[in-house]
């Protein structure tokens, strides 16, 4: 088992203690609610896609830090990037999480490496995979993600009854 | 049952060898991550004694077969070995009879049978259905959706800001159309002991049949539903240092055998032809196919086990670990105790100022503390008290003080981390 302490690094809690991008934008043309029923975590992306390219992105939500530190990691991450990079990015990070990925391979992911220790916790993979989920359904024109969705695979989030 | 009541017999209680009685569950001796388990998830599921375990390789090993069918040896023998653990459960809980008593898949399915056989049958367009904040979802769904079916309304009691049921409340709810009351005898999410004889009697003013859920309250406190008069009472083996997948239905024998099936299949009938089938008596009728045989019997061995000790002196012991553990959590800054109802069981719903339920869960973890963070299937409550989630220590006879002061560490270290 890993010890826990690696997942609750300096750089996760800094975030979480103050996330960037936080908040509404007022002009966003994309828009997701994500939602983890099993928990209750609950997650509002906005975003502004112009030529595809993701020119401003902003989040709010009622979750865990875990959750909360990948979203405001995500946005920065993503924040001037095109659709697919940023849909490059959504898929090396769900590899990550669910212990798929080589972190020794090249990949684009830089310091969302930090997250590396979440495959040794599997309930709690979804907390940090939610915000990705939220950011791929939004880029999608998909109203709303939910982490009891196709989790594994980084097809389209079918827009049901989920929230 | 008050607590008042839990500390009849403290004497007894503080005269029996509580370490040996510990000893007794072989799962305690795990260590996590190199460190000792520290369980204190009892609500969610408690664990077994080696003495339910043996039983079970017991019935495996020399007893099993299926029940109520062949003239053969191994058959007779298992159909006797179940019967016998309905009759444990029958006297656990002071049935009058042991028809009475239903094996069930527990609390869930036996709340089900009631809604299908009894709310099916007896609920129609406009009837009301009086339902508590405190309860379960698995005593909420199965009504809203019989609701739905029947064009039937819930009404619900509200709580206090302690978590107690608000019973001036609830009389008042009480109409001509008041034809059903489910109502939790012990709050999974909080540990509120609900006064549950006094509004069983209201209830019955109107002629309106309870159910009593209670999960959480059969492992901690005596169950007499002769003294209680409920018409329902539903509990499951897991929580009671039995095995999961059985449960038991108590209803009473009137109402049982007014009631329509659940379930159809073999065992629950008299006669079968295509052109019609006569239902088998009760228990039987309830429990169609094969029922959860072993589980059942090992069932039967940890209501022993639980009486062998002593179920009073049980709540007295852990009545005594409550306090001991609401003292410390209280003195801690930045903990906040959601529930502090006069009447408890050793149940501890806890928030910790800026840090989410989860990461409370994950980090004490690491130090082999195993709580429940969630909304324990009770988001009515978490709405009640405006929090999305709670962590929630639940403590067991088993559990000792070094434990509490174990959680106490494992929050400081929360704290520090998130500091």
């Amino acid at each position: 088992m890993m010890h826990t302490n690696s997942l609750y690094q300096e750089v996760i809690l800094d975030h979480n203690r103050k996330p960037r991008n936080y908040g509404k934008l007022d002009h966003a043309n994309h828009h997701a609610v994500g939602h983890n029923p099993l928990c209750g975590d609950r997650l509002d992306i906005t975003l502004q896609l112009d030529n595809d390219q993701i020119n401003n992105i902003a989040f709010q939500g009622e979750s865990c830090a875990i959750c909360k530190a990948s979203a405001s990691m995500m946005t920065a991450a993503v924040k001037g990037k095109s659709r697919a990079d940023a849909e490059t990015l959504i898929h090396e990070f769900r590899e990550l999480a669910t212990g798929k990925l080589d972190i020794n391979q090249p990949n684009h992911l830089g310091r969302l490496t930090v997250f590396s220790g979440i495959r040794d916790l599997p309930t709690r993979v979804k907390c940090a995979i939610l915000p990705w989920h939220t950011l791929h359904a939004a880029l999608n024109s998909l109203s709303n993600a939910s982490t009891e969705e196709s989790s594994e695979s980084a097809s389209p989030i079918p827009n049901k009854h989920l929230v | 049952m008050n607590s008042a009541n839990i500390s009849l017999k403290p004497e007894i209680s503080s005269s029996l060898d509580w370490g040996k009685i510990r000893a007794d569950f072989p799962i305690l001796q795990l260590k996590i991550d190199g460190k000792p388990l520290i369980y204190l998830d009892n609500a969610a599921s408690s664990q077994m004694p080696q003495q339910v375990i043996d039983r079970l390789v017991r019935y495996q090993t020399t007893q099993h077969a299926n029940i109520n069918r062949a003239v053969h040896y191994l058959s007779e023998v298992a159909t006797l070995e179940y019967h016998n653990a309905r009759c444990k459960l029958q006297q656990f809980i002071n049935a009058r009879e042991d028809r009475e008593v239903i094996f069930t898949s527990g609390t869930t399915d036996s709340i089900n049978l009631v809604m299908h056989g009894y709310g099916r049958k007896f609920i129609k367009a406009g009837d009301e259905i009086i339902l508590t904040t405190l309860e379960h979802h698995s005593n909420i769904v199965p009504w809203q959706m019989l609701a739905e079916e029947k064009g039937a309304k819930i009404r619900v009691v509200p709580i206090n800001d302690k978590g107690e049921l608000e019973v001036d409340k609830y009389e008042k709810l009480f109409n001509e159309r008041t034809k059903f009351v489910g109502l939790i005898h012990v709050s999974n999410a909080l540990g509120t002991i609900n006064p549950i004889k006094s509004m069983i009697d209201f209830a019955h003013r109107y002629s309106v049949p309870v159910l009593i859920d209670g999960a959480q309250a059969a492992p901690h406190i005596p169950i007499d539903v002769q003294a209680l008069d409920c018409d329902f009472y539903a509990f499951s083996a897991h929580k009671l240092c039995g095995p999961t997948g059985v449960g038991i239905l108590y209803g009473k024998a009137t109402l049982l055998e007014a009631m329509q099936p659940f379930k159809g299949g073999g065992d629950m009938i008299s006669s079968v032809t295509f052109e019609k089938t006569t239902y088998n008596t009760i228990p039987h009728k309830f429990e169609a196919g094969t029922p959860p045989i072993a589980a059942a019997i090992g069932f039967g061995a940890a209501v022993e086990y639980l009486t062998a000790i002593g179920i009073e002196c049980i709540a007295a012991y852990e009545f005594d670990l409550l306090e001991y553990a609401t003292e410390r959590l209280s003195e801690m800054p930045g903990v906040r105790i959601i529930g502090t109802a006069a009447e408890k069981t050793a149940v501890i719903s806890f928030t910790i100022a800026g840090v989410h339920p989860h990461d409370v869960g994950t980090i004490l973890n690491q130090d082999g503390i195993a709580v429940r963070t969630g909304h324990h299937c009770a988001q009515p409550i978490m709405q009640r008290f405006n929090v999305p989630a709670t962590s929630r220590a639940s403590f067991a006879f088993y559990n000792k003080k070094s434990e509490v002061d174990a959680l106490v560490a494992g929050i400081k270290t929360v704290q520090k981390i998130f500091l």
